[in-house]
């Protein structure tokens, strides 16, 4: 098929090895994981094998979408799937990331309080847990990991805010740069951005083994420690991809893959980016303030 | 709803692919649809097989021929294996296959991602089964014995087992986001120029409620599964008491997922049936615009609903109230579907071919299992139902019906225009027959049952339960054998059958739609230049 048809059609790839060892990787990763869980050594292996060929499946089918899209085969309609699905593929995400915050408010309105004596069954209290008051931070009635120190707002977290919400504003205008065909000022946003967010996630390790070593405050301090590492941990994971995801479209930028009007690309990557902001808006408000 | 031009399926492909590579690297829908269903047909014939063991080691009281771990594993890898094995992917097969044919699209929005989603269904399977295995082999720890609802604190204490349960979850998730996301991009996106969104086949518009239900809950059952996952091994309290955590944490993130789960399974059967009942009744589908509004009055409903799955945990009385009344009124925009199928029989000149005769089964059983459902939505009632056999008897009233009967009809309805040959009517009538006799008399008993006191998920039960069980118990070796003349009917019909004349698109005399003008069975590519509809 010439590139010719496609100006108008509709572009059907190829048939296409990528979903299949997209299977085996993701099958390999997580079957190895079951097995490293229980102690069985070889897991991690076949992890680590999971893992490598899953990176080889990104680098291969990306490789193969920008070949395609450098060589002309996506007409607009394309262009809006593209768009459509990575909106929906943040939709999810939004709803895995409610799970997290609906347990945190579950946790700390409905369940504790319960635990503490309220409401008509509080009376199992008496029998479970006499002593224990309602409180948060708080490790449970059985005050799991030993006393900890939680973590205030006021600090790396609230730096961390200031340094995700200018990694946004870094991003808008190297957007700004390439709708103006400025491709110096796109290069220079990016490399802003990728700086912020990684120095975010510096950030947040140091915060991590503050924690750890000072605080007392543990993935196993109660359910204080469970929702905070959860919550923090996964947003932290986004990050990191996230980062991924720029220092890719950045060697992109430079090699000039993008104009003003086709740049899918990096608008998705631009979208992650600030859902993972919006994300830790919420995370410094609900879990490092309130 | 007419065309001006007529799909060039010839233009300038060189049809399909040859050999292995078709089907593991396919790009095609037609294929990638064939392949999802012909492993939902695997996997119900796998749950199946252990349904009936169920029903055999339940033929009488004590304990016959398995294990009580073995019994709680089945079970819970019945559930598993029809709900994520079967119902699920062959829905999302028939999406495949009759999404772009209906709307004039040349194939999904996003072929190879299309592919991956339906690969990562072996690979959950494998993950499943790996999970009912590993407990034979030393040091492989316990059976599954939670049920498919995996509530803590048993789950945080089974063995490795759960860990390969917990991932097959997940890849599962992955599956049918992708899949979702596919599907509503297609349906945004793909349709042909004219077709707007209230002129889309019924069926296209059950896909696009089910899909955006699936993006929404599914993952937030991951969500779960991944607290669980790190309760179990982390160290985590999520739900653990003692930590500060609740047990009944899971519960409401399981069935945030799990009760949106069931109009996943209903609706797009829901959409085959808006099809089927007005080509065999010759009349078009009443109420087009109130069908679309009860269905998403349905899903919105169904969203916020959830913890009437879980009235006996002591909410408080005003929640339990909220999910009472939240619950009934989801029988509104139900009964309103059920209504406008009945008017769109009224008065049609009807005949009843196969796929009508499910229909027709549908509506009648599926609508007793939903006042069954009123029944249980009743708070003080509920609290003597919960956790029996009544809430078996329900549940697979309006699933059975309600979503794989839909599956069986869309299955007879299109498989003349998949294979271009038409199925042997007369032993598709008799399928039916059997079927619907054997599943009646395999569940109607256990509504007794349940009001009699007898609990589910229990190997054993009292002699008084006797007569019952015996009943359900030769109903269900009937009805799980009558689907080997289902699996004799799709071979029969694939291999050969009567052949469809070539200038014979059209499988049925009233049948209405796109995807009625392609070839019997359409080529390799269809649409590639989208008709136009006025």
């Amino acid at each position: 098929m010439s590139a010719k048809e496609h100006s108008s059609h509709y572009f059907i790839p190829d048939p296409s090895p990528w979903p299949v060892i997209g299977m085996i990787s993701l099958l390999s990763t997580l079957f190895g994981a079951a097995l490293a869980m229980n102690g069985v050594s070889l897991g991690k292996f076949i992890v680590i094998a999971g893992l490598l060929l899953f990176a080889y499946l990104l680098f291969g089918w990306f490789r193969d979408v920008i070949a395609e899209n450098l060589s002309d085969r996506y007409n607009k309609q394309v262009d809006r799937s593209f768009r459509m699905g990575m909106m929906w593929f943040i939709a999810s995400e939004v709803f895995f990331f409610g799970a997290f915050f609906g347990s945190l408010y579950y946790i700390r309105n409905i369940a504790l309080p319960w635990l503490g004596g309220e409401g008509y069954l509080g009376v199992t209290q008496e029998i479970l847990y006499s002593q224990f008051q309602m409180a948060w931070p708080s490790a449970g009635p059985g005050e799991l990991g030993g006393a900890f120190t939680p973590m205030g707002p006021w600090g790396i977290p609230a730096l961390n805010t200031f340094l995700l919400l200018s990694s946004g504003a870094t991003i808008t205008w190297a957007h700004w740069g390439l709708k103006a065909e400025n491709n110096q000022q796109l290069v220079r946003g990016l490399i802003a951005t990728i700086a912020l967010g990684l120095l975010f996630v510096v950030m947040q390790a140091y915060e991590y083994g503050h924690a750890y070593s000072e605080l007392n405050l543990t993935l196993g301090s109660g359910v204080y420690g469970s929702t905070f590492y959860m919550l923090t941990g996964f947003h932290g994971f986004h990050v990191t991809m996230g980062a991924i995801m720029l220092i890719a479209i950045l060697g992109r930028s430079m090699k000039k893959h993008f104009t003003a009007h086709n740049h899918f690309a990096f608008e998705a990557v631009a979208w992650y980016w600030h859902f993972v902001d919006v994300v830790w808006l919420g995370l410094f408000i609900f879990v490092y303030w309130l | 709803m007419t065309t001006t031009t007529m799909s060039h399926d010839e233009a300038h492909h060189h049809g399909a692919p040859t050999g292995w590579r078709r089907w593991l690297y396919s790009t095609n829908h037609k294929d990638i649809g064939t392949l999802y269903l012909l492993f939902a047909l695997t996997m119900l014939f796998l749950g199946g097989a252990s349904a009936m063991l169920i029903r055999a080691e339940l033929f009488q009281p004590g304990i016959q021929l398995i294990d009580p771990d073995l019994y709680n594993n089945l079970v819970t890898n019945h559930a598993l294996l029809m709900i994520f094995g079967a119902v699920m992917p062959a829905a999302a097969g028939l999406a495949n296959w009759m999404i772009p044919l209906m709307i004039g699209a040349p194939d999904m929005a996003l072929p190879r991602m299309n592919n991956l989603s339906f690969w990562i269904l072996p690979a959950a399977a494998t993950m499943l089964i790996l999970s009912f295995v590993v407990p034979f082999f030393p040091g492989g720890g316990t059976q599954i014995n939670t049920g498919w609802t995996i509530y803590p604190p048993l789950s945080v204490q089974v063995g490795m087992s759960m860990d390969f349960l917990i991932f097959a979850i997940h890849l599962l998730g992955i599956s049918s986001i992708l899949a979702s996301i596919n599907i509503i991009v297609t349906l945004l996106n793909m349709r042909a120029p004219g077709m707007t969104l209230m002129k889309m086949p019924m069926f296209c518009w059950t896909w696009l409620v089910t899909a955006f239900l699936l993006i929404l809950v599914v993952p937030v059952l991951a969500g779960g599964v991944t607290m669980l996952l790190f309760d179990r091994h982390f160290g985590t309290s999520f739900f653990d008491a003692a930590g500060g955590g609740d047990p009944v944490l899971f519960q409401h993130l399981f069935w945030f997922f799990g009760h949106p789960e069931v109009y996943i399974l209903l609706l797009p059967s829901i959409g085959v049936l808006s099809h089927v009942i007005p080509t065999f009744a010759r009349k078009p589908l009443f109420g087009y615009r109130s069908m679309v509004g009860a269905m998403l009055a349905v899903a919105t409903i169904g969203m916020v609903v959830w913890a009437h799955h879980q009235y006996t945990i002591g909410m408080s009385l005003g929640a339990v109230t909220y999910f009472m009344v939240g619950t009934i009124l989801i029988s509104i925009p139900v009964g309103l579907m059920v209504f406008n199928f009945i008017a769109t029989m009224w008065r049609g000149a009807m005949t009843f071919e196969t796929p009508m005769l499910f229909a027709i089964g549908i509506i009648l059983m599926f609508t007793f299992g939903g006042l069954s459902g009123v029944m249980l939505a009743v708070v003080p009632a509920d609290m003597q139902y919960h956790d029996s056999m009544f809430v078996v008897a329900h549940f697979h009233y309006v699933l059975m019906p309600g979503a794989v009967f839909g599956l069986f009809a869309g299955v007879f309805y299109w498989l003349p225009k998949w294979t271009g040959n038409m199925y042997n009517e007369r032993l598709g009538k008799i399928f039916f027959w059997i079927n619907v006799i054997g599943f009646n008399i395999t569940f109607f008993p256990q509504h007794f049952l349940g009001l009699a006191g007898m609990p589910r998920r229990i190997i054993d039960y009292n002699v008084m339960f006797t007569e019952f069980n015996v009943m359900s118990s030769i109903g269900a070796m009937i009805f799980g054998l009558s689907h080997l003349l289902f699996l004799y009917i799709v071979i029969q019909t694939i291999r050969g059958g009567r052949s469809l004349k070539k200038s014979e698109n059209k499988s049925w005399e009233g049948a209405k739609g796109l995807e009625w003008e392609v070839g019997s069975p359409p080529a390799f590519h269809t649409w590639e230049t989208a008709p136009q509809i006025k």
